[in-house]
């Protein structure tokens, strides 16, 4: 109970803190936009061949957009050291985590609606079929990615290189993440051609699961120095 | 807070403790011992592992060898109970730029899961002179104030241990007094502070007990009545050397 209570303070902590610098959302928003502008006028695909690209056009601006946002997530910690301030307190370390994942899934949640909403409109392509199942499929896939960002995004915030630690310490691990969302989505919006609609659901769901949970139990040790 | 352990038992023990960074040893075979009412002066140079104890004694930074006790057990069994006893205060503010003064220590006393936080907000905002600027961002602050909201965010939880790096850096005189006034009344009221300082002075009047570190090792650890003040090349002036 106290442990989603202190969730909660950091989450609310962390929009605050958003809300009076405006860094993290726009700049996440504004960058996944431009990588949908950017696949659509360098692939200039037919409408038949959408199908094939717009699964990789979102998960890359989803994924380029969230490491955007890790980043920065980490940055307000490291100044003045904030994250230790919060260690000394009596709090679960797993609570911590909790409420930096949160604050990272939201920021990343809204990107990705606007991302969304800007590539149905440029590639004239209708959600509403698949709706119900890409929003399964982003969740889980935006839960495993966010996870993985916020215990990588801390372990970076203590490296010299931080911006470039980030990516290089995430994105291999995260690449299974991505490929396999990047497969449901592809099967969710030519409409299920194998006839199992769950069964790209439940293989992202799993390996965020478990990038989640290993992460939740990992985030102690990444506090220690 | 262990509620079956008597107060004077909550003792805060150093045993044995080496730290070291690569090869580099900041702290080595270092005894220490806190109790409720001790007001202990760390004392040395740059680089002699007054701030690597002090980060060891909040449980920030784990030793390589060696042990951190609160209560006779290793303080990070005993996690919560000794971070609630625990305030401690550096050269880092650990306070968020984006922030207002009130909002930090909210922050930081809902971690703590006060009960009468907006009480304990306004008496520390009451007792730095923060009251007025209460709403300002941390950000807009100078470096003096920061150190102010600092010190209110250390001891918003009224810890029976208050540890304390270079805690007047970047004060004024009215709260430099202020903060030596907290120094002299936190031991009377049975709490215990171990503070650094380079300004052995300042620190001599306001503590009972010294300990001397050099290179990583304790020189010295006793009465500061009793201190061999020469032999450990503490002179008025050794302001000047050490600073």
């Amino acid at each position: 109970m106290r442990s989603l209570e202190v969730l909660w303070i950091i989450f609310r902590k962390d929009l605050r803190v958003e809300w009076r610098n405006r860094e993290t959302l726009v700049s996440m928003c504004v960058f996944g936009v431009l990588i949908v502008f950017l696949f659509n006028f360098g692939l200039q695909l037919a409408p038949t061949e959408m199908l094939l690209s717009l699964p990789v056009v979102l998960w890359a601006g989803f994924a380029f957009a969230g490491v955007l946002g890790f980043n920065r997530a980490f940055a307000s910690e490291r100044e003045n050291s904030c994250l230790e301030g919060m260690t000394l307190a009596p709090i679960d370390p797993s609570a911590i985590f909790a409420g930096k994942l949160l604050a990272n899934l939201f920021f990343l949640a809204v990107a990705e609606v606007v991302m969304v909403f800007i590539a149905a409109l440029w590639y004239n392509f209708s959600f509403l079929p698949s709706l119900g199942q890409f929003v399964l499929i982003a969740f889980w896939g935006t839960l495993g990615y966010a996870a993985l960002g916020t215990i990588f995004g801390a372990i970076a915030a203590n490296t010299r290189m931080r911006e470039v630690m980030l990516t290089v310490l995430q994105f291999p691990v995260a690449f299974w993440i991505l490929m396999l969302a990047m497969d449901a989505t592809a099967q969710a919006f030519r409409g299920n051609p194998n006839g199992d609609a769950t069964a790209g659901v439940l293989r992202v769901a799993g390996v965020s699961i478990v990038f989640t949970v290993a992460s939740l139990l990992l985030f102690e040790y990444v506090l220690e120095e | 807070m262990l509620p079956e352990t008597p107060r004077a038992e909550l003792r805060l023990e150093v045993r044995g403790v080496s730290k070291f960074f690569g090869d580099h040893a900041a702290l080595r075979e270092v005894q220490l011992e806190v109790s409720p009412g001790d007001a202990v002066l760390l004392y040395g140079a740059n680089g002699a592992g007054k701030t690597t104890l002090l980060r060891l004694m909040a449980s920030l930074a784990r030793p390589t060898s060696g042990e951190v006790l609160f209560a006779g057990r290793d303080i990070t069994q005993e996690a919560a109970a000794a971070k609630s006893a625990i305030g401690f205060a550096s050269h880092a503010t650990l306070l968020y730029n984006e922030l207002s003064v009130r909002e930090n220590l909210e922050f930081f006393g809902m971690l703590f899961g006060l009960k009468d936080l907006q009480v304990r907000v306004d008496h520390e905002l009451d007792r730095f002179g923060l009251r007025d600027r209460e709403r300002v961002l941390v950000r807009e602050l100078s470096r003096g104030l920061q150190q102010r909201v600092s010190l209110a965010r250390a001891l918003l939880h009224d810890p029976l241990f208050l540890l304390l790096d270079e805690p007047f850096t970047g004060l004024d005189r009215r709260s430099t007094e202020q903060l030596e006034a907290l120094l002299k009344q936190r031991p009377e009221q049975g709490k215990a502070v171990v503070f650094s300082t380079h300004n052995f002075q300042q620190g001599a009047a306001l503590a009972q007990r010294l300990v001397a570190l050099e290179a990583g090792r304790v020189r010295y650890n006793g009465p500061l009545v009793q201190a061999p003040l020469e032999a450990l090349g503490i002179t008025p002036d050794t302001e000047a050397m050490h600073a």
